[in-house]
C-alpha cells in the first residue's frame, strides 16, 4: 500500500517516519521535479507498505518549488505517487494551525490518520484534547496520540493503519471544499478564512487549556540567543566548535582512510600479476574508491552538528539573526553554515544547503560555496608560498608568508560574497523571496534522528556522487597511463638509457622513467597543448599537466609536480621539490617560478573549480549537469582572468 | 485606527484587521493570520528586522516588509512586557 506522510514543519514528522521505517529508508525522485523523494518500507502483518515522506508544509498550496510536489501529487489521482492512505502528523500543542492542513487532506476524501504528536509537550503546556470528540468531527478518519521522539505510540499507529477502511470516505469538513488553482489567490484566501473559522468552532469544544505557562523556557532562551551581542557571540562560538571538529578532528580518520587505501593499492600492484587490468584496479579503481570514502568523516561530522542544530530548534534562530545581513547578498541565514563548512570542504557544505527552502537562495549558496578556500588548497598554497614568498616580517611583527595565506582565504571569501550579490541579480525566479519562518520551541535533540540523518547523508554521497567521482578518476588514470601509439614506451626506454648513462640509482631511474611516461601520456600531451593558453598566466606545460591532473583534487597538484620533476616526495616539507622547482629555468634563463607566476598560480587555485568531487555533488544536489557546468565555467573564467591580471601586475 | 504590524513595539498585543492584497496574502492567512486573530509581538532581530510574533501558541518570524502588509488594531488595555 502507498502511504503519504504529511504534516507541518517541526511537528516531529521525521520522528514518525523513522519510528515506522527505521533504517529501511531510500531516496528516489518524484517524476519531473528536482525534489528528493524520501520513502521507506515497513512490514505490517506480512504486507510491505511504502511510506512516502513529503516535504513539511502548512497547506496543500505550495510556497516554494520544493513544496509543490505535495500539491501536484494530491491534486492528481493518476499520479504514480497518489496515496491510498494519508498520515498527517500534527503538533498537539499547536493544533489550530496543524488542523488546517489536516482538514484539507481530509476533504480530499483519502482515508486519513491524524497523528497528534508531541503529546508530552502539549500536556506540559497545559493543553489537553478530547480525542473521541475530535474524532466525531471527522467521520472516517482515525485520530491517535504519539510521542514519536521517544517511540511512544507506534503500536497504536500500526493498529490504526491496519484497521482503517481503505475505501475513500464521502465526508467533507468544509462543505465548499475544492482544490483551488495555484494562481487563484482569492479562492485560497476565502478557503483560509472559512476553514480557520470551522476549526476554531471545533477546538472550542474539544480542547481545554488549563495553565498559561506556555513557551516560558523558549522565550527566556530567546532573550539570550537572539540578543544583539550575545546572539552573535554564541553563534560564533557554535561555528567555531563545528569548524574545529570538521577541520581538525576529521583529519585523523581521513588520514587513516587515505593510508589504508594507499597501502592497499601498493599491495595490489605487488601481488597482482603485472598487466593493464591489475593497473586499472590498483591505480584507477582502488584510489578512486578511496577518493570517495575519504570525505565520509567530514560529511558525517558536519551533518551530526547540523542535525543537532536543526533538531534543537536553534537553526531557525540562526536564520532569524542572520537574515538581515545575508539578504542583500541573495543568501539566506541558513547559508552561513554551508559556507563556513566549505572552508573545510565544499562537499559537505554543498550538501548542507538542503536546509535552505528557497530555491534561489539555495542555488546561490551552492554556486559560491566552492569559492571558500577549502583544506585541499592548503598543500598547494603552502608549497607555492614557500617557493616564492620570502620569509620576512612586515610592520615588525607580521609574518609575510602567513599574511599571504590569510590574503588568499580573504580573497576567496570576498569573491564568494560578491558573486552571490551578482547572482542575486542574474538568477530570475517567479517566486518572491520571503521569510515567514516558524521559530519552533527548543527541544532536546533525538539521537536516533541525528544518527539516521548522518547515515542518510553519507549513503547518498557515496552512492550518488561516488559514481561520478569514481568514473572521473578512472578517466584521469587512463589518460595518464596511455599515450598515442608507442610513444610512451619509447620515451620510457629513452629515459632508462639516459639514466644508465648518468649512472642513476634504481629509485632515481624509476622516477626518471615515470616522469618521461607522464610527459608522453595523453595528459602530458594535453598539458603541452595547453601551454599557449596558459602562457599569458606565466605557466609552462609542466604546470599545465599538473593543472589537469589536479582536477581530481587540488592537492594532487603537488604530487603531480613531484612526478614531473622526478623528485621523491617527502611528505610535509617538500624541501626537495621546492629546491628542484627553484632551479627550473625558462628558455630565456629566467626562473619558471617567479613571484609573478607563483602568485598567479595561487590566485588560480583560489578561484578554479579544481575538484571533481564538488562537481559530482553539485550535480547530485541540483539534479542536472547544467548548474555544475555553469559553476565550472564562471569559476574557470575568474581563475583565468584573476591569474592573468596577477601575473601582469607582478611581472 | 489600524496600524501596520511592522510598527508595533515588542510586548504589545494586537488584533489582525486585514492584510493588503499581495502574493503573500494567502500564505500569511494559511499561517493563521486571519482577521480577528490576536497576536503578540515578541521580539525583534538585532537589526530590528525580522520580527517574531506569537500567533496563538507558536512563534512566527516575519521580515518587516512582510509584517508591513498586515494591518492591526491595538488591543485596548494590553499590558506591555519588558
Amino acid at each position: 500500500m502507498k502511504i503519504a506522510l504529511l504534516g507541518n514543519p517541526n511537528t516531529g514528522k521525521s520522528s514518525v517516519f523513522n519510528m515506522l521505517t527505521g533504517l529501511r529508508q531510500q531516496v528516489g525522485n518524484f517524476p519531473g521535479v528536482t525534489v528528493d523523494k524520501k520513502f521507506g518500507i515497513f512490514n505490517l502483518s506480512n504486507e510491505d507498505h511504502t511510506l512516502i515522506d513529503f516535504p513539511g508544509t502548512y497547506s496543500i498550496y505550495p510556497r516554494s518549488k520544493d513544496e509543490q510536489v505535495v500539491y501536484d501529487v494530491l491534486k492528481n489521482e493518476q499520479h504514480p505517487d497518489y496515496p491510498e492512505l494519508a498520515i498527517v502528523v500534527a503538533d498537539e500543542s499547536n493544533l489550530e494551525r496543524n488542523l488546517f492542513l489536516f482538514t484539507q487532506v481530509y476533504d480530499l476524501q483519502i482515508p486519513v490518520i491524524l497523528v497528534l504528536n508531541m503529546a508530552d509537550l502539549a500536556k506540559k503546556n497545559g493543553k489537553s484534547i478530547n480525542i473521541p470528540a475530535l474524532e466525531e468531527a471527522f467521520p472516517g478518519a482515525k485520530i491517535i496520540e504519539t510521542t514519536a521522539r521517544v517511540g511512544m505510540g507506534k503500536e497504536r499507529l500500526l493498529q490504526a493503519i491496519q484497521s482503517i477502511s481503505k475505501e475513500k470516505h464521502s465526508e467533507r469538513f468544509y462543505a465548499n471544499a475544492r482544490i483551488c488553482d495555484l494562481d487563484d489567490s482569492k479562492g485560497q484566501e476565502t478557503e483560509a478564512t472559512e476553514r480557520y473559522g470551522l476549526i476554531n468552532e471545533i477546538l472550542k469544544c474539544v480542547q481545554t487549556t488549563s495553565s498559561t505557562k506556555t513557551e516560558q523556557t523558549s522565550n527566556k532562551l530567546d532573550r539570550i540567543l537572539v540578543h544583539p551581542i550575545f546572539g552573535y557571540l554564541i553563534f560564533g562560538a557554535v561555528l567555531m566548535i563545528i569548524f574545529q571538529f570538521i577541520f581538525a578532528f576529521a583529519a585523523y580518520p581521513m588520514d587513516f582512510i587515505d593510508g589504508v587505501f594507499a597501502d592497499f593499492s601498493a599491495w595490489l600492484s605487488q601481488e597482482l600479476p603485472t598487466g593493464l587490468f591489475s593497473d586499472l584496479i590498483s591505480q584507477g579503481i582502488v584510489p578512486g574508491i578511496g577518493g570517495v570514502l575519504v570525505f565520509i568523516p567530514q560529511i558525517a561530522l558536519l551533518f551530526f552538528f547540523i542535525a543537532l542544530l536543526e533538531e534543537s530548534g536553534y537553526l531557525a534562530r540562526v536564520v532569524f539573526i542572520m537574515d538581515r545581513i545575508m539578504r542583500p547578498l541573495g543568501l539566506n541565514g541558513k547559508s552561513v553554515v554551508p559556507l563556513l563548512s566549505s572552508v573545510a570542504c565544499a562537499i559537505p557544505g554543498v550538501m548542507a544547503t538542503r536546509t535552505i527552502s528557497d530555491w534561489k537562495e539555495r542555488m546561490i549558496t551552492i554556486l559560491v560555496a566552492p569559492l571558500m578556500s577549502c583544506s585541499a588548497r592548503i598543500p598547494v598554497y603552502t608549497l607555492l608560498i614557500a617557493l616564492v614568498i620570502p620569509k620576512a616580517t612586515v610592520l615588525g611583527f607580521l609574518n609575510l608568508q602567513g599574511l599571504v595565506l590569510f590574503g588568499l582565504y580573504t580573497l576567496g571569501l570576498v569573491a564568494a560574497l560578491l558573486i552571490a550579490a551578482l547572482l542575486k541579480l542574474l538568477i530570475k525566479t517567479r517566486e518572491k523571496g520571503f521569510l515567514l519562518l516558524e521559530l519552533p520551541s527548543y527541544k532536546s535533540p533525538r539521537w536516533g534522528n541525528v544518527g539516521i540523518t548522518v547515515w542518510e547523508k553519507v549513503r547518498v554521497f557515496v552512492w550518488d556522487a561516488g559514481k561520478v567521482i569514481l568514473a572521473i578518476s578512472i578517466i584521469l588514470w587512463a589518460m595518464a597511463t596511455f599515450g598515442p601509439g608507442d610513444r610512451m614506451e619509447k620515451a620510457a626506454l629513452n629515459a632508462e638509457n639516459h639514466a644508465k648513462e648518468l649512472k642513476l640509482s634504481q629509485n632515481e631511474t624509476d622516477r626518471f622513467v615515470a616522469s618521461a611516461k607522464l610527459e608522453n601520456s595523453y595528459i602530458g600531451i594535453m598539458g603541452k597543448g595547453l601551454e599557449p593558453v596558459i602562457k599569458p598566466l606565466g605557466y609552462d606545460w609542466k604546470i599545465g599537466i599538473s593543472l589537469i591532473t589536479s582536477f581530481a583534487a587540488r592537492e594532487v597538484f603537488v604530487g603531480s609536480l613531484a612526478t614531473i620533476y622526478a623528485v621523491q616526495e617527502d611528505g610535509g616539507e617538500n624541501k626537495r621539490l621546492i629546491d628542484r622547482m627553484r632551479s627550473e629555468k625558462r628558455a630565456d634563463g629566467k626562473p619558471v617560478y617567479s613571484l609573478a607566476s607563483g602568485a598567479s598560480l595561487m590566485v588560480f587555485y583560489v578561484f578554479a573549480m579544481q575538484c571533481m568531487a564538488t562537481l559530482a555533488v553539485v550535480k547530485r544536489e541540483t539534479k542536472s549537469w547544467k548548474w555544475p557546468l555553469i559553476q565550472m565555467g564562471f569559476m574557470g573564467t575568474m581563475a583565468y582572468l584573476g591569474a592573468f591580471i596577477t601575473y601582469l601586475i607582478l611581472s | 485606527m489600524s496600524k501596520a504590524l511592522s510598527s508595533i513595539k515588542p510586548g504589545q498585543l494586537v488584533t489582525v484587521c486585514c492584510i493588503q492584497d499581495s502574493e503573500l496574502k494567502p500564505k500569511l492567512m494559511e499561517m493563521g493570520l486571519i482577521a480577528g486573530k490576536e497576536v503578540r509581538v515578541l521580539f525583534r532581530a538585532p537589526f530590528g528586522d525580522p520580527i517574531a510574533i506569537d500567533v496563538h501558541g507558536y512563534v512566527l518570524s516575519l521580515r518587516l516588509d512582510e509584517a508591513g502588509l498586515i494591518q492591526v488594531n491595538e488591543t485596548i488595555g494590553s499590558e506591555v512586557f519588558a
